[in-house]
């Protein structure tokens, strides 16, 4: 076992683990902590796959700054015990659990079986994990959806500010 | 075991990631779990395309990733303040609750 | 000259009706601006008239193409607003913006007053822009624009004074009567696409494009362009429209219902002229219809006693002798006498306008258009009178002036033809001899009655007075053009034709667009005598006319009732075809549509409208229970379509 398999071992459980926690937790404070947790794992991996631009954003602006909103409104909603909900064992949860177990498997089948996973084109190291490569390519060939990017972020930010205004128009 | 015979364990990985946001989304009720949830699956996307872009050294999986990561902060920013509404309309935050396109 | 200066014919009438119409519309201050109103238009009629001189002036033997924009291109079909001037188009433009700028001038000092003078010029100019696309497109769809254009402007000004019941309905009779011609209009152009797979006129004509036309299908397209042409060109059965259209003002009768778009059938049959030789059947077809129009009319005229019905009369019986010409393969001889035809007939419409002018103020108590009330008109309005009597002679046949040229060679060739084997159209010559007659014989009663002999009116109280310089100047111009214009066509006798410069080096030249039956002329001897016996038979008619009523006055007509016996009444109501059309095609319609058709659409096809609206909203009561606005159930209902479309890429799909 080389150390690279069981740094992704050890990275690949606690990211189930807070996955698990997220949807299992009634606190939805406890939730988010438990989402920190998979997303921090989830960055852990990009590294592993020497995607390290990628993993330094994913804790900045995942973790470090959308995250953290949630938790901002989760204290501003300020929700009271008795909001905090039950998790039901219903029929619906129940066949909500057997959707996503199906989901799954049919997922490993799809990567399994079908040509997705081609190993004989496998690239010898990843040339696009540093800034400057990124920023490259960012704006030569994907220059117009940047742009665009920063219309949407714009437009979202000017389309929270009217809905969460207290006297909607 | 080096990469790329690990492929398929990251896709794997990915894959019950995204199958664990799908069923929370569907069992849980409280709209910011909901949310969180939609996240992970994002995030287990973003895991898939970060593989295959370093498995085929394509930048366009990276490229994705990176307007995933600002699409999914515009919209958190949307939908956070769509639930500052709601509960000020509602006290509560239970999307059952907001049944307005019924019949 | 350059196109752009050439387009200016096709766009200045359509920019003076968008000028004018849209102005009147916004401003009520522009409608009071009538000299304004009326010069602008004017001009945009008179500028395109001296561009067409200019070509007219310069032209080379070549036609002249010009092209406006490109209209469509969809598969095998391309067409624009390509316009093209040769012998045949140029005449025609000329007559008709030349005529018209006299017609707007009248117009001027005909319509003072009105309230709808600016609507007036506005439909004015958009009928010579219609008009303009009639003659000068160079394909069949263009034509067909104009035609459709022409037939819309001529429904708005008959009925211009629609408050007026009976004139919508004389309007919406003109529509309907063309509606059918236009019919066979379309029906003959999709022939003739589905066989040449074009609609130029140059493509059409040619001879590969002739070559393709087997003789039965040459027939029909030929017998269909036919029917369109009775219903613009009032012949029978299609004529019904045109008397009535005299409800319209009358430089409206004068332009549109006379001298220009009446004529366009004439003008399309001798523009696909290479066509109907190849179908004889339809030609004799043409010739016979024609030459009964021509009498049919003419019997009517005389028992009219409304000036402008013996004119709108006069008017279709003229249009069956150009049909009579036409049917004779003399299609030139046929614009020729279009043109004769334009210059006296417009003549007398204005001069009936500016008389029933005179007499509005005269009595308004009475009619202003019963010749039964006139009388004597000659020294009160000396200028209308003159020109009338002008014209009146022109048509009747009297030589030098302009109708005798043109009917003479009608008759010369239908007798021609006769000459040659074709026996029927002995029979064609013959009534055309007679309608003559006929012809000179109402005209110099209306004339008569209208100008000579004592006043039938209390002349005391008010004079009728001559009307403006306005209205005489065009008149003058007219009268004038009435007495040369003839002078173009003279006869074969002469030098052999080669003085017969309108047929043999203009329409039918070596380069002419007109392609004329050839048929082997008559001897002089023959010839001579022909021409005699027309003029004796035209001057035999005004005699008979002016002795007849210059003994008697108006009871004159008394000796034509006896004369006529019992057919006198039938004459009189106009042969019953109104009654007819009625009895036979109208009230069966009318009830048939009661009786099935309205019950067919109330209940069949109603009922599945609604059938089809209930059933949705049954359906939809139904189905609208799956929509519970959880959000949740909603993203079960989609994975669960997931996992299932997954499921089956993964394990159905090889």
């Amino acid at each position: 076992m080389s150390v690279e398999t069981i740094t992704f071992a050890i990275l690949a459980v606690l990211a189930l683990a807070g996955g698990f926690g997220l949807i299992l937790s009634r606190n939805p404070v406890y939730a988010l902590l438990y989402t920190l947790l998979s997303m921090f794992c989830v960055a852990g991996l990009f590294l592993t796959l020497h995607a390290e631009f990628l993993a330094a954003i994913q804790v900045i602006v995942y973790a470090g700054a959308i995250m953290v909103l949630f938790l901002f409104v989760i204290n501003l909603l300020n929700l009271q015990v008795e909001d905090v909900e039950q998790v039901y064992y219903n029929w619906r949860t129940m066949g909500a659990m057997l959707l996503g177990l199906g989901f799954l498997v049919e997922l490993l089948l799809a990567f399994r079986g079908t040509g997705l996973l081609d190993k004989s084109r496998a690239g010898e190291a990843f040339s696009y994990g540093k800034v400057e490569p990124i920023g490259h390519v960012l704006m030569t060939g994907y220059v117009f959806p940047f742009e665009m990017i920063s219309v949407i972020l714009l437009v979202a930010l000017m389309g929270a500010l009217i809905i969460a205004k207290k006297h909607a128009v | 075991m080096n990469f790329p015979d690990t492929t398929f364990f990251y896709l794997a990985l990915s894959a019950a990631l995204f199958a664990i946001g799908l069923t929370g989304v569907l069992i849980r009720r409280n709209g910011i779990i909901v949310f969180m949830c939609i996240e992970l699956m994002l995030n287990a996307v973003n895991l898939t395309l970060v593989t295959f872009s370093r498995l085929y050294d394509d930048p366009a999986g990276t490229m994705l990733v990176f307007f995933v990561m600002c699409v999914a902060a515009a919209e958190a920013v949307v939908g956070l303040a769509i639930f500052i509404a709601l509960f000020r309309n509602q006290r509560n935050i239970d999307i059952n609750n907001v049944n307005l396109f019924k019949w | 000259m350059s196109p752009v200066v050439l387009s200016l014919v096709i766009v200045l009438p359509l920019l003076g009706a968008t000028l004018n119409g849209l102005l009147g519309l916004l401003l009520p201050a522009w409608r009071k601006q009538e000299a304004l109103i009326g010069w602008l238009a004017t001009a945009m009629v008179a500028v395109p008239f001296f561009i067409l001189v200019a070509v007219f002036a310069s032209y080379s033997g070549e036609p002249v193409h010009f092209t406006l924009l490109p209209w469509m291109a969809t598969g095998g079909l391309e067409v624009s607003f390509g316009y093209s001037l040769d012998q045949l188009s140029l005449l025609m433009g000329l007559i008709v913006t030349g005529i018209g700028t006299l017609i707007h001038i009248y117009s001027i000092g005909y319509m003072h007053h009105d309230g709808g003078f600016y609507k007036f010029f506005t439909y004015l100019n958009l009928f010579i822009f219609a008009m303009n696309n009639l003659i000068l497109g160079d394909n069949l769809l263009v034509t067909f624009l104009g035609w459709e254009g022409v037939g819309a402007c001529s429904y708005f000004l008959i009925g211009f004074w629609y408050s007026d019941m009976e004139k919508s309905a004389a309007a919406q009779k003109a529509f309907v009567a063309n509606r059918i011609g236009d019919f066979a209009f379309l029906v003959a152009m999709f022939l003739i696409f589905w066989q040449v797979g074009s609609l130029n006129y140059g493509a059409i004509l040619s001879e590969e494009g002739l070559a393709r036309f087997t003789p039965s299908l040459s027939f029909w397209v030929a017998l269909l362009l036919f029917i369109a042409a009775t219903g613009k060109s009032a012949q029978i059965p299609l004529y019904v429209w045109l008397p009535d259209a005299m409800a319209g003002p009358t430089p409206v009768s004068a332009l549109i219902h006379a001298a220009t778009m009446v004529t366009s059938g004439i003008y399309l049959i001798a523009r696909t002229g290479a066509l109907y030789v190849t179908a004889p059947e339809v030609m004799t077809v043409v010739a016979l219809v024609g030459a009964a129009t021509a009498l049919l009319a003419a019997l009517i005229a005389i028992a009219q006693n409304d000036i402008k019905k013996v004119l709108a009369y006069s008017t279709v019986s003229q249009l069956g002798f150009m049909f009579m010409a036409l049917g004779a393969g003399a299609f030139s001889t046929a614009i020729f006498h279009v043109m004769t035809h334009a210059f006296f007939k417009a003549c007398l419409f204005l001069g009936s306008g500016s008389v029933i002018h005179a007499m509005e103020h005269a009595h308004a108590a009475h009619d202003p258009q019963d010749i039964r009330t006139m009388g004597g008109l000659k020294k009160y309005m000396p200028s209308t009178f003159r020109t009338f009597v002008i014209a009146t002679i022109a048509i009747a046949g009297i030589p030098p002036l302009a109708g005798f040229f043109s009917k003479d060679e009608i008759l010369a060739k239908n007798f021609a033809l006769g000459l040659e084997g074709h026996t029927v159209y002995y029979l064609v010559w013959g009534v055309g001899i007679f309608t003559a007659l006929l012809t000179a014989f109402y005209m110099t009663r209306l004339t008569y009655l209208t100008f000579y002999g004592k006043e039938r009116y209390e002349s005391h109280a008010h004079h009728p007075h001559e009307s403006g310089p306005l209205m005489t100047v065009p008149l003058w111009v007219l009268a004038a053009l009435a007495i040369v214009g003839g002078w173009v066509g003279l006869p074969e006798v002469i030098d052999h034709g080669h003085l017969n410069w309108i047929s043999h080096h203009w329409l039918a030249g070596e380069h002419g667009p007109v392609h004329n039956l050839h048929v082997a002329h008559p001897s002089e001897t023959i010839e001579l005598i022909l021409i005699a016996l027309s003029i004796a038979i035209a001057g035999g008619g005004v005699l008979l006319a002016w002795g007849l009523y210059k003994k008697h006055d108006l009871a004159g007509d008394d000796r034509v009732v006896k004369l006529f016996g019992g057919m006198y009444r039938a004459m009189q109501h106009k042969f019953y075809v109104d009654e007819f059309y009625n009895a036979v095609l109208i009230r069966p319609l009318v009830s048939l549509a009661q009786l099935v058709v309205i019950p067919f659409d109330q209940k069949g096809i109603d009922g599945v409208v609604d059938g089809t609206g209930k059933l949705t909203t049954r359906l939809g009561g139904t189905f609208k229970k799956l929509q519970t606005g959880i959000v949740q159930n909603y993203a079960v209902l989609m994975a669960i379509g997931i996992v299932v479309l997954l499921g089956y890429m993964l394990f159905l799909q090889v």
